[in-house]
């Protein structure tokens, strides 16, 4: 199978997609296999198949879900994220609009796998305007059977998923944070572990997964596991969606076996000119022209999927300073360095804008980023300097010794 | 029968502790129904929680002053938020900036005058690939150039002004 050129969908409430893998699979056949075989086959198959997680952490989906099958708890949750909130991240508004069956079967087939009775999809505030439709889908999911009791046509298993929206918090992207939220609390991280498989929601076992994840683990279960891991890497196995914006003649989300190289993407995209490229939204890196023959993999670029592409008359600095404005925004504020060192990082931006930043002090930032990225409590802390040392880095050259009206 | 604002507030809080329960889980589908209804989660809403999910006013007071879809200060009829992240910003949003600034006579975070408009930057709402992108309450606009600005506010003005009694239908549905 190749799928090695990608597709550009998209439309706010989203256009149907040709070319996607997502529409040539039927979402309920990998359902009637999941729950017609015996329950331990399901993370067998998602062992054999290699997904990882597709938010960008990579974490092993069968590991996961065996761990989450493993604990003991009265009550288990399947717990789906979709607070889609990476900047230059859109694929899980694409899939949901466009997919939600394959997101909700895959939930199910978590609940199976878990021993679950409860799904909870976490939508993020910005996507209210997608609530009715999906909410219209698993109450026509509950009518044909496929949700509440004997869900699926199988004896004895219960499960039904409901709906919880966000509240404008990129932080609550991060699973325990998320938890947090749903619990009804501030969107404060926990510290990890003890992770999620064993204290998730309410104390008990969870799975937290991404929309994409969950998209694949209903495909994986239809055609196979050796269809999946067909493409890719031996370590990243299967295909992937890339949302892709910025300086580019084609944005829009793709699909493309991992493992691609950044200028094989861009030259499908139409952006083969590019100046830099940021992979993994603002807490990703930032890549010069030197590193386009990286691969998008989790061995060497791992990535949750934002693309956003820097044409040569865009001013690095100003990306950076984008980045920062967005972290001092969104941390959550409650370990300090990432509260402080986020605030800290964007003076000092700010003094090189004037042209008034000594690459003494410079040297000092760089070293306060490697704090914030060993001593931050969760993810959004420690990838917050990630962008900002990249693009210091390799662009150097064009951010030291400004004049203050600019370059 | 003479019902107090107060009196409403309350007994909405109570019909939606009815239908969510009295967990803490509850808490933010309440919430975000009192902001919805009455945009904005006042301390008397917040202390009406507290009584009746058996837990202190500040915790609610916590919850609501972290996510910035949850405010103690009354927002206007329609919030439109124009995303300032990267993909927005290249595509041109500081001129949408100005020309949303210019026409509503507000800054960002600012709420207009008539109670019908508020302004604020929102961080990426993942329509990147179709920016400069904005929402209006939970409408989105993508692609939106600074002359469509005056017809995005135009129709929410139509709508604030002649049906007062159903004035948020228009956008939230």
């Amino acid at each position: 199978m190749t799928a090695a050129h990608g597709n550009p969908s998209g439309g706010p409430s989203g256009k149907p997609t040709g070319g996607l893998t997502f529409a040539t699979v039927d979402s309920e056949a990998g359902l009637k296999v999941a729950l017609s075989g015996p329950r331990p086959d399901i993370v067998m198959k998602l062992r054999e198949s290699g997904l990882r997680g597709r938010g960008g952490a990579g974490f092993p989906t069968a590991v996961k879900w065996t761990l989450a099958a493993a604990a003991r708890g009265e009550q288990k949750f399947v717990v789906c994220n979709a607070d889609e909130g990476e900047p230059g991240t859109f694929k899980d508004r694409v899939i949901l609009n466009e997919f939600p069956d394959l997101v909700f079967a895959g939930m199910t087939i978590g609940g199976r796998a878990i021993g679950a009775r409860e799904g909870i999809l976490y939508l993020r505030a910005e996507y209210t305007y997608m609530r009715d439709a999906l909410e219209a889908v698993l109450e026509r999911r509950r009518k044909a059977g496929l949700l509440g009791a004997n869900a699926g046509g199988l004896a004895g298993f219960e499960f039904d998923i409901r709906i919880q929206m966000g509240a404008g918090a990129y932080v609550c992207g991060e699973e325990t944070a998320l938890i947090e939220s749903l619990e009804g609390q501030r969107g404060e991280p926990r510290n990890r572990p003890p992770f999620p498989v064993d204290t998730g929601f309410m104390g008990l076992p969870s799975i937290v997964n991404n929309v994409e994840t969950l998209a694949w683990v209903a495909c994986i279960m239809a055609k196979g596991p050796e269809w999946f891991k067909a493409v890719g890497t031996d370590k990243s196995t299967g295909l992937k969606l890339f949302s892709v914006s910025g300086d580019c003649a084609r944005p829009g989300v793709y699909e493309f076996p991992l493992g691609i190289t950044v200028a094989k993407l861009l030259e499908a995209v139409g952006g083969s000119d590019a100046k830099a490229v940021q992979v993994g939204g603002a807490s990703g890196h930032c890549l010069p022209r030197s590193e386009f023959t990286r691969a998008l993999a989790f061995e060497d670029i791992s990535t949750g999927g934002s693309i956003i592409v820097f044409g040569q008359s865009r001013d690095m600095l100003e990306v950076a300073r984008n980045f920062l404005e967005f972290f001092v925004e969104e941390s959550c504020g409650q370990c300090t360095p990432c509260r402080d060192g986020s605030v800290k990082l964007l003076e000092g931006v700010e003094l090189l804008e004037e042209g008034e930043c000594s690459t003494a002090y410079l040297r000092e930032l760089k070293g306060l980023s490697k704090t914030m990225q060993l001593a931050s409590k969760c993810g959004l802390g420690q990838s917050a300097p990630n962008a900002f040392l990249s693009i210091v880095e390799h662009f150097q050259g064009e951010i030291l010794g400004r004049s203050a009206a600019g370059i | 029968m003479l019902v107090t604002e107060q009196d409403r507030l309350r007994q909405d809080i109570d019909a939606l502790v009815e239908r969510h329960g009295h967990a803490r889980s509850a808490l933010m589908p309440i919430l975000q129904e009192v902001q919805r209804n009455y945009s904005l989660v006042s301390p008397y809403a917040m202390q009406v929680i507290a009584d009746r999910l058996g837990i202190h006013p500040v915790e609610v007071h916590g919850v609501v002053s972290f996510y910035s879809y949850l405010s103690e200060k009354p927002k206007g009829r329609y919030i439109v938020r124009l995303c300032r992240t990267i993909s927005c910003d290249m595509a041109g949003k500081t001129r949408i900036a100005r020309q949303l600034e210019n026409d509503l006579g507000i800054e960002f975070g600012e709420t207009s005058r008539d109670g019908a408009f508020t302004l604020e930057w929102a961080n990426c709402i993942g329509m990147c690939d179709q920016g400069p992108a904005l929402l209006v309450n939970e409408k989105v606009f993508t692609r939106v150039t600074p002359a469509q600005v005056h017809e995005i506010i135009a129709e929410c003005r139509a709508i604030f002004g002649n049906q007062a009694h159903q004035l948020r239908e228009g956008l939230h549905s």
